[in-house]
């Protein structure tokens, strides 16, 4: 297909009516949580924007973040953005195969140099450069040639943003983020364990609109989609409020929709759209299927204690440290509250929040 | 073998009220000023079967139409004249946006003049070939 052509122009090719159009630039809106009012904008933006070339690179991945992409049923909004851009080269789902696959990666290197948006999904072994290789060069070596030549790099899912499942302890691979190799060029981080697939779809399409990356936060990672934590977008967010927790998955908590805050859901420390965008073309998302957050999009989230403990419960303290108090001299009770206030200088290192039942009793410092 | 009944209760996350409200003062404003709003439903956290009680309250007005394009899309006018709601779907029927319109008529109803470009193009060629282009 012609590169040259716009958006606009392909889209009219294929059948596609201005109000189809402008229906594409209602919901691209919506999901990249711009105002509705902007659809014009966005629309004078995407018909005159040109196909750029992508290159997408695999590494210690496990392919879901590639599956929720491709599980979108076309034609989506995915599906649409997919066919405004030139996907020269994704090692899972071209056609081409062995050295024909490379040479279509080192010709679309060749003709986009400095233009072409480089797609990293897994993250890169450090370890042993054998652990993960394609077509025999290592992750490593393949990561710094291509990232030569791009304009911009957008690291989707976990495991490239901030080393994911990979990079939980003990990490036997050594793997690191995109971020770790690459400091030269800028890095959009899409985390997600797989990301939302209009979330990847919405950074293309941010750039194809703009011509420029999406601002950031501190993480590397479109405000647009995450600049809100799970917790504050939550429809059980005034269960919380009102102090009213599923204490296990079966009571009467749990079975009449209260929070999930107790039974480990990681909702206030986890910035994603899954609460307002949700999953399965806006099916639900995990709390509302009645299972905490995982916190999947934040770093080391594999290493946060566990999926079913609550964020306010220390981590690694034991009865047996409250001997160990007692025995030095000291009485039990005396021992417990240097305990507690240990356990809360601890949670506020790990950067945890102070539980509800403290809340309550307004222990806060 | 037979089971108990299951009990299901609705969570409300309270922003049912919120929006009628943003409806109301909207709705206020078009006849005021003319400014028209849109709001975009994915954007506010509802607790399952808000949304379905929220177009229950809005109710249904007198007109419906229907945009076939990049699969199907329903306008339909709420029982409060002026208030619309605007459903976007893919070619699989699954929902991908649903909008609170508050104007006199929603965009998309209107004829887009790149279309009617398009048709004059076609009805001059078949005018003067016989056979639409």
């Amino acid at each position: 297909m012609n590169k040259e052509r716009t958006l606009g122009e392909i889209l009219r090719q294929q059948g596609v009516s201005r109000r189809g159009f402008l229906k594409f630039c209602a919901t691209t809106a919506s999901l990249m949580a711009l105002p509705p009012g902007m659809v014009p904008t966005i629309a004078r933006a995407l018909e005159n924007a040109r196909r750029p070339s992508v290159i997408w690179l695999s590494f210690q991945e496990c392919t879901g973040c590639t599956e929720s992409l491709t599980r979108s049923h076309a034609p989506t909004i995915e599906g649409l953005i997919f066919d405004a851009i030139s996907l020269d080269y994704h090692h899972t789902l071209q056609a081409a195969a062995g050295s024909a696959a490379e040479q279509a990666r080192e010709s679309a290197m060749k003709e986009n140099f400095g233009n072409y948006l480089l797609v990293v999904d897994g993250s890169i072994p450090l370890a042993n450069a054998g652990f993960s290789t394609i077509a025999g060069t290592s992750n490593l070596e393949i990561l710094k040639e291509v990232a030569k030549g791009a304009a911009a790099i957008i690291a989707v899912g976990t495991c490239a943003a901030y080393g994911g499942l990979p990079h939980a302890k003990p990490n036997p691979t050594g793997a690191v983020p995109v971020s770790a190799i690459i400091s030269d060029k800028p890095i959009v981080n899409v985390p997600g364990c797989p990301p939302i697939p209009v979330v990847i779809s919405g950074v293309l399409t941010h750039f194809l609109t703009f011509g420029r990356l999406p601002d950031l936060d501190h993480l590397g990672r479109p405000l647009a989609f995450y600049g809100n934590n799970i917790h504050d977008r939550c429809y059980r967010r005034p269960f919380y409020e009102r102090g009213q927790f599923a204490e296990s998955f079966d009571d009467e908590g749990a079975r009449k929709g209260w929070c999930l805050y107790k039974l480990g859901c990681k909702g206030p420390v986890t910035y994603n759209a899954c609460a307002t965008t949700k999953w399965n073309n806006g099916t639900s998302f995990p709390i509302e299927s009645g299972h905490g957050c995982l916190g999947c999009s934040e770093p080391d989230f594999w290493d946060m204690g566990g999926f079913y403990r609550a964020l306010s419960e220390p981590i690694g303290l034991s009865a047996r440290t409250v001997a160990g108090g007692a025995i030095g001299g000291a009485a039990l009770g005396a021992a417990s509250g240097l305990l507690n206030r240990k356990k809360k200088a601890e949670a506020l290192a790990r950067h945890e929040k102070i539980g509800v039942d403290e809340l309550k009793d307004g222990e806060t410092k | 073998m037979s089971f108990p009944p299951l009990e299901i209760t609705r969570p409300e996350s309270g922003n049912l009220k919120l929006i009628l409200h943003e409806i109301s003062h909207a709705l206020s404003e078009l006849m005021a000023t003319g400014n028209e709003r849109s709001i975009d439903l994915r954007g506010i956290p509802l607790a399952p079967g808000e949304e379905k009680k929220l177009l229950e309250s809005l109710g249904e007005g007198e007109i419906r139409a229907e945009l076939d394009a990049l699969g199907k899309s329903r306008i339909q006018e709420s029982r409060y004249s002026g208030v619309w709601i605007v459903t976007h779907c893919n070619s699989n029927g699954e929902i991908m946006g649903r909008f609170i319109e508050i104007t006199r008529s929603p965009a998309l109803l209107a004829a887009q003049t790149e279309d009617m470009a398009a048709g004059l193009d076609a009805l001059r060629q078949l005018i003067a070939t016989g056979t639409e282009s």
